[in-house]
């Protein structure tokens, strides 16, 4: 095999195929792709070895072996139900339970949903957003949904920091003030003003602190600013060339407390 | 745990390439994941259970011994492609393709790759698993994930052209 040209971007490109892209690195593909014929190849090659592959390659379990296996849980099985024999009859320990009835995760659609975003990314116009406030306290609402507050859960900055990498065209600055108590949780990825950003989650004891970064467009420090939308406080400043908004239902005063500790934190 | 069955066996029969191991790895993988599971605490069981069939195959006879396995050097950071991971010298995976080619199915295509290529392209194509499941599951690095899948791909889409060809 030559070695063929290559471009540094021919990996997006298989991702994008694999879904793997958020709309803001597949518009900027696209823009990509339309001008570099080695990436346009390659699109063409994974296109055909996706063809080459189809769901009659899937070994789904023979019945005979799956008879087998069943018969080998359920003689495993029988030391610890008579163990537990206090308990009803057979399978109805919890833990039997959840293992017999957790479903199989939805896989496909992420793709169909990724596609269409790039395409609403493509296609919209922002203009300018009107309230970034508004944006900020639906963004955090949205995130203290069960489930969707970190992608990152970790109380380590130097786990956080490096998981944004790749997913985000910035190093977002991470820092751990636990000992101010506001320890860090996590982080995960957020869309706020049209723009992807990044969003660390910290806490005071039972209130979750979202705090949203992005680069910002001048770089001269602004000092912190403290709004209220919806019963929710806010705390926007900017630093070191990036835009930060902090926002929570803690009380206002101790959400500046925040912004003043994040500020002096090295 | 039982709803994945099929996902084990999948994964075990295409990394063993044979029936009879494939069944004695998902013996022995549903054995380690039933003792396990009582503490198991994540979200995502279907990955669990094939790190663990992946465990059970890599350690049981055949693939502990290296025979097959083609070491790869990890690449750089993720959304690089290193050449050498492109085009590798090593054990020429494209010769054994070539060998294959004239059976001209897609089947004996992947079983004729490499593990370490075929292993993520089975997550990937049968399994629809996220390049994140596919990291964990091999203990891999994304970047090098997505790299392998490439070169997978590439060698399968060019050795099915050139015996389209002849």
């Amino acid at each position: 095999m030559t070695a063929a040209p290559e471009c540094d971007h021919v990996l997006l490109v298989q991702a994008e195929l694999d879904g793997e892209l958020d709309a803001a690195q597949a518009a900027a593909l696209l823009v990509h792709r339309a001008q570099c014929p080695i990436c346009e190849a390659a699109a063409a090659e994974l296109a055909r070895a996706r063809a080459l592959i189809g769901q009659d390659l899937y070994h789904a379990m023979p019945e005979d072996v799956r008879g087998r296996i069943m018969a080998q849980i359920t003689a495993a099985q029988a030391p610890r139900r008579a163990a537990d024999s206090r308990r009803a009859a057979s399978p109805a320990l919890g833990w039997w339970r959840r293992w017999l009835s957790e479903w199989r995760l939805p896989a496909a659609g992420f793709g169909l949903g990724a596609a269409c975003a790039a395409l609403l990314a493509v296609l919209v116009v922002v203009p300018r957003p009107p309230d970034v406030a508004e944006e900020i306290v639906s963004g955090h609402i949205r995130a203290l949904q069960p489930g969707h507050l970190e992608d990152v859960p970790s109380t380590d900055q130097h786990t956080v920091k490096p998981w944004f990498d790749g997913r985000i065209d910035f190093a977002p600055p991470v820092k751990d003030l636990a000992a101010q108590r506001f320890p860090l949780r996590g982080g995960r990825l957020d869309y706020i003003a049209g723009r992807p950003v990044a969003a660390l989650v910290y806490q005071r004891d039972k209130h979750v602190i979202d705090l949203f970064v992005w680069p910002a467009s001048e770089s001269a420090a602004r000092p912190a600013e403290t709004t209220e939308r919806q019963g929710y406080n806010a705390v926007h400043w900017t630093q070191d060339g990036m835009n930060l908004w902090a926002v929570s239902d803690l009380e206002a005063g101790q959400l500046r407390e925040f912004a003043e500790d994040w500020r002096r934190s090295p | 745990m039982l709803p994945h069955l099929d996902a084990a066996y999948n994964l075990a029969r295409w990394l063993m390439r044979d029936a009879a191991a494939a069944e004695d790895v998902v013996q022995e993988a549903m054995l380690r994941a039933l003792t396990y599971f009582a503490s198991f605490k994540g979200v995502n069981p279907r990955a669990w259970l094939l790190q663990i069939v992946r465990n059970a195959a890599y350690t049981s006879q055949g693939l502990d011994r290296g025979v097959e396995f083609v070491p790869i050097a990890a690449t750089g950071e993720p959304g690089t492609v290193a050449e050498d991971d492109l085009v590798s010298t090593a054990d020429d995976p494209e010769a054994v393709l070539i060998k294959a080619r004239g059976e001209r199915q897609a089947r004996d295509l992947i079983a004729a790759l490499p593990i370490e290529l075929r292993e993520p392209l089975v997550l990937r194509e049968l399994e629809e698993m996220s390049y994140k499941e596919i990291a964990e599951i091999t203990r891999t690095p994304i970047g090098t994930v997505m790299s392998r899948l490439f070169r997978a791909r590439r060698l399968l889409a060019q050795t099915a052209a050139r015996s389209e060809a002849t």
